[in-house]
Formats: C-alpha cells, sequence, structure tokens
C-alpha cells in the first residue's frame, strides 16, 4: 500500500507562542520548531500498516525550507523518502490554499492512503482532510482511533459526543487519526542515521502547477486584521489548607453565586 | 434583513444543543436567522419548537438516509446549494468537528474563505477568535466571499426571542463522491446525565493527582453537586483514570465555561489550552508552586483528599 503521511511543522507548544507583528502570521523564526505531535501518531500507524501489508511510507510537508529538520526527524522513525513543497511565495497561506497546493502534490504521488494528525497545535483548525478530500474526490475519515486495513477496504472507529461511529470507505481516502490510535515509536540510532541518507525530494509551486497569485498572504482568502496578547490573570487568592480549605473553597463559589 | 444560516447542531438523545441557540442568538445581530436542520428523517419538526424559541423565522430541512449515513460530505453539498440559490449574509457552524468538516467542504466548494473557533462576531464580519492556549486574541475576516464561520461554545449567552418558522424541505441530491465515507454503525456510550463537556456551565477536572479510576468518583460526586461536567486532563487520560472523550485540553477539547475547577492538576501548557478562557478557575493542588495557580481565582494548597470532600459536604450543607 503506498501510505502519504501529511506531516506539519509548527511552533513547540510548550514554549510561548506568538504571531509576527509585521505580517500577523505565526512567528516560526523564535520558537522552537517541531513536528506537530498529532502527526507522529499518524506516522506511527503508517508504519504499523506497511509492516502488516507492504508498501511505502512517504512523508509530505509543506513549508519554509527550516522544515526539512522535521522531515528528517519524521524518517528517522521509518518512512521511506519524502517530498517537501517549499516556495517563498506560501508564506502566509489560508487553509482554503494550503488545501489546494497539498491536493496538487497529492495529486503527484498516486497514494492509496494519506494519513494524518486530526489537527496541528498551532492552527488547530482541524479542515485539511475534508478540504484535500473535496478536492480530490476520496474519502476523508476524519478523527480515527482505530484503523483496520482489509485489502482496499478501511474502517475507522471514531469518537463522537455520544459514544463512537464506525465508519468504512475505499482506498484511496484521507484518514486523520487522535492521539489515542497508538504510541509512537521513538527513532533508534539507527533510524536516525539512515534518515541522513533518504530521498527528500523538493516541489515548487511552479513544480505543481499552482500559481503564486492563489496562495500566500495576497491570495488569502481570509486575513488576521490584528493581534494581541491575552492579559495574564491576575488578583486570584491562594489560601494553603489547614482543616477548613474545603469550606473556604465553597465560600469563595457562595460568593461567586455559583452554590 | 439578509439571511443568516446557522447549521444546527443537535443530538439524537437530547435534542438541539445549546451552541446551536448561542449561534441564533448571534445570528439575529447580524440578520434574520434561518436554521439548517441535517439529519435522520423527521428531525426538522423534532427541533422546530427549541429553533423557534431562539429565533429561527425559517427552518431548512434536508434528511434522511442519504444525509445521515454518510459523513459530512451530503452535508456539504445540500448547504452549498443552499448558500448559492439564497445569498445569506453569514454562514454559521459550530465549531465541533462535525461543524468545522461541513464548514471545510463549503469553503472549497464555494472558494470561499473561513474562520474557525471564533468566539465573538461582528456585524462588519471582524471575528474575534483566541489563539495560542488562549494566549492571544485575533481579529480575523474573511475576505473572499461570506463570513464562514464556526462559533464556539460557551462564547455567547443565548437568549429567547419567539419566531414560529415554517419548514422548507430541501431536495437532496447528492454525488457519488459525497458517498464514499459511509457511516455502517452509531454506538451510544453511557454517559450519564451529565452535560455535554463543550457546552456545560461548570467543569470539574481531575488530573494525575487523583490518583487513580476509582478516586475520580470524588471528582464526578462535585460535578454533580454543581450540575457540571466531568474533565480529565491528559496525563490522567493517559494513566487510564478516565476515558480520552472527556480529555481538556490540547489534544482534546476547549471548554470555556462559568466555572473550571481543576483538581490535582499541575497546569502544564497542554492542559491550560482547553480552559484557559474560562470565566472563573478553582484549583485544589498539594504543590503550591504548580503553575495552575497562575490561572486560578480561587487556590488551595492541600490535600484534594481532604478539601474535596469537605467541599462536597459544605455544599450539601447549604442547599
Amino acid at each position: 500500500m503506498n501510505i502519504v503521511v501529511l506531516v506539519k511543522q509548527v511552533p513547540d507548544s510548550g514554549a510561548d507562542r506568538n504571531l509576527r507583528s509585521d505580517d500577523n502570521t505565526v512567528d516560526r523564526g523564535s520558537a522552537n520548531n517541531v513536528i506537530n505531535e498529532m502527526d507522529e501518531y499518524a506516522i506511527e500507524e503508517a508504519l504499523k500498516i506497511k509492516e502488516a501489508h507492504g508498501g511505502e511510507v512517504t512523508i509530505l510537508t509543506m513549508g519554509p525550507d527550516r522544515a526539512t529538520e522535521s522531515i528528517r526527524k519524521a524518517l528517522s522513525m521509518g518512512p521511506d523518502k519524502a517530498v517537501h513543497v517549499v516556495d517563498d511565495a506560501l508564506h502566509g497561506s489560508c487553509a482554503v490554499a494550503t488545501s489546494k497546493v497539498l491536493a496538487a502534490a497529492l495529486g503527484q504521488l498516486n497514494a492509496d492512503l494519506v494519513l494524518c494528525g486530526s489537527e496541528s497545535t498551532d492552527g488547530r483548525v482541524q479542515v485539511l482532510p475534508h478540504m484535500l478530500a473535496e478536492r480530490l474526490g476520496v474519502a476523508a475519515l476524519t478523527g480515527a482511533r482505530k484503523l483496520t486495513v482489509d485489502g482496499a477496504t478501511l474502517t475507522v472507529e471514531r469518537q463522537t459526543e455520544e459514544g463512537y461511529e464506525v465508519v468504512t470507505a475505499s482506498t484511496p481516502a484521507i484518514v486523520s487519526v487522535w492521539d489515542t490510535i497508538n504510541e509512537p515509536r521513538y527513532p533508534s540510532f539507527k533510524g536516525i542515521m539512515a534518515a541522513k541518507k533518504k530521498p527528500v525530494q523538493t516541489l515548487s509551486l511552479a513544480d505543481l502547477g499552482v500559481a503564486a497569485t492563489e496562495v500566500g498572504l495576497d491570495g488569502a482568502t481570509s486575513a488576521v486584521l490584528e493581534h494581541s496578547k491575552r492579559p495574564p490573570r491576575s488578583g486570584g487568592v491562594k489560601v494553603t489548607d489547614e482543616g477548613s480549605g474545603g469550606v473556604q473553597l465553597v465560600e469563595f463559589l457562595a460568593t461567586e453565586k455559583f452554590v | 434583513m439578509s439571511e443568516v444560516l446557522v447549521v444546527v447542531e443537535a443530538t439524537r438523545e437530547f435534542g438541539v444543543k445549546k451552541v446551536t441557540l448561542e449561534m441564533l442568538t448571534l445570528a439575529r445581530e447580524l440578520g434574520t436567522p434561518s436554521a439548517v436542520v441535517l439529519g435522520g428523517a423527521g428531525a426538522a419538526d423534532a427541533l422546530a419548537g427549541k429553533l423557534g424559541e431562539y429565533g429561527a423565522e425559517k427552518i431548512y430541512a434536508a434528511e434522511g438516509e442519504e444525509i445521515d449515513g454518510y459523513l459530512v460530505a451530503p452535508k456539504a453539498t445540500v448547504v452549498a446549494d443552499l448558500v448559492r440559490r439564497v445569498q445569506p449574509a453569514a454562514v454559521l457552524f459550530a465549531s465541533s468537528q462535525e461543524g468545522k468538516e461541513i464548514a471545510a467542504r463549503l469553503a472549497v466548494k464555494l472558494d470561499n474563505g473561513i474562520l474557525t473557533d471564533v468566539v465573538a462576531l461582528a456585524a462588519d464580519g471582524t471575528a474575534t477568535q483566541v489563539a495560542f492556549a488562549g494566549s492571544t486574541i485575533v481579529k480575523s475576516k474573511v475576505t473572499r466571499g461570506l463570513p464562514l464561520v464556526t462559533v464556539r461554545p460557551n462564547s455567547v449567552t443565548p437568549a429567547p426571542a419567539a419566531a414560529t418558522p415554517a419548514v422548507e424541505q430541501l431536495t437532496v441530491t447528492v454525488a457519488d463522491t459525497d458517498k464514499l465515507a459511509k457511516v455502517v454503525d452509531r454506538v451510544a456510550e453511557q454517559k450519564g446525565s451529565r452535560p455535554e463537556l463543550t457546552e456545560a456551565g461548570v467543569v470539574v477536572s481531575g488530573g494525575r493527582g487523583v490518583g487513580n479510576a476509582d478516586n475520580f468518583k470524588l471528582v464526578e460526586e462535585l460535578a454533580d453537586l454543581l450540575g457540571g461536567a466531568v474533565g480529565a486532563s491528559r496525563a490522567a487520560v493517559d494513566s487510564g483514570f478516565y476515558p480520552h472523550q472527556f480529555q481538556v485540553g490540547q489534544t482534546g477539547k476547549t471548554v470555556s465555561p462559568q466555572l473550571y475547577i481543576a483538581l490535582g492538576i499541575s497546569g502544564a501548557i497542554q492542559h491550560r489550552a482547553g480552559m484557559q478562557t474560562s470565566k472563573t478557575i478553582v484549583a485544589v493542588n498539594k504543590d503550591g508552586e504548580a503553575p495552575i495557580f497562575e490561572l486560578a481565582d480561587f487556590g488551595v494548597v492541600g490535600d484534594l483528599f481532604k478539601v474535596v470532600p469537605q467541599a462536597a459536604e459544605e455544599i450539601r450543607k447549604r442547599k
């Protein structure tokens, strides 16, 4: 099975994150940049499917030059190769334009299965799988907590607010996964060494046949007008329990009219 | 006044979700609200009363197996056709997985911008979003097409405004490519009578400090006394104390209740991402240096196994 895993480089969610003051885009320069954590689960799932059914696993990343670090990191887990869509004109692209670019790249990769994380930790927008499915005319099975592959039939169990749903589709299809689906492996030393030699193909917008005017800040379908730091919460009261902490807590709730 | 489409979010068990009433309330400030019901046969009739109560002037309904038996693609096709026909001033969805996904497909179909997790929307289409674990406030706007917006639950106070909506049944013509992801089973999981996590006015969450699954009864007890939902930190979920669908934080649900009580939760950024915009935050933790206290309006440094039972007892006394 030919599997493509979408991997996004994001600013580390454990560090202080900001938007840039000049163009309101995500500041990727000052933060530590890492693989979107959710994508590691998608990589793991791809590797498990390859181990069980054979095939090839390709990482697909759209991002600036420095996303190469994350691509090598992803490859060190075990995928075979990577495709890096990189073009200065992509800076500031909205979700709609991003889906156009990734759909064009997927169009060249002939994937049976596209795997991705359910959301990125920076934008948390969750729209990419269905945008890609809409463009490519394939099924999107989103939010998988379990994925079963049986020939060309995919079966997914997905969490809903009332319980769970079982959904099926035939390949080619896109599946997004939650972090409950597996436990991603750590790259081995051997894996890290091997990753340095694995092929990484770069593709520009011209290679994909997408016009620069359709992407980036100028081609965006939405715009950030302004942004500001939310003032830190302050003025809180902290008491140490000396036998009446529970009562004090309820007294606070009573003054706030919760009890 | 032009029409504003509100795509209804409802559950089989409890009917119209609160976020739908919030969207109708918001829509009334932008134009004339029309509710769009996408579901199984008879869904619109079952929901019409409540939708009218909150100001839906009209209800568009697309019902049946063609709509309900597949993941979101048929719903997006129906909404796209409707948008092309009625040319609304805006389309509002709930910021749930399904709401975002229908909106995603709609954005591509209409080559239209999309804004998700919106907490406020002005008449000129300027949306407010909260980014990066609640640390950054963003004002943004759709610059191509109409405002296509997903609204975060608990962002608007729902206010009734009676209307008597007529129901218009939409003709459903979905393409074969909309029927690729077939729902073969829906399994209800026991969750009791507690409110849904993202919609609850009060959320009581437990973390690693709760210690084990059995001790979560303490969290549940306090939640029930306050009429709230139960949440859990990632550490608690990963340790198997509580099911994943109740996880609050970066890789779980985002909640914004009136009152959030964190029990035995240190307040790592991954957790704060999911609860930082709560109106009032209360924390109980034995570590006085835990970062959760930076957020707390009221914090108790102490043993939750002493503090929580005492608090529960005190609430009972006052009832």
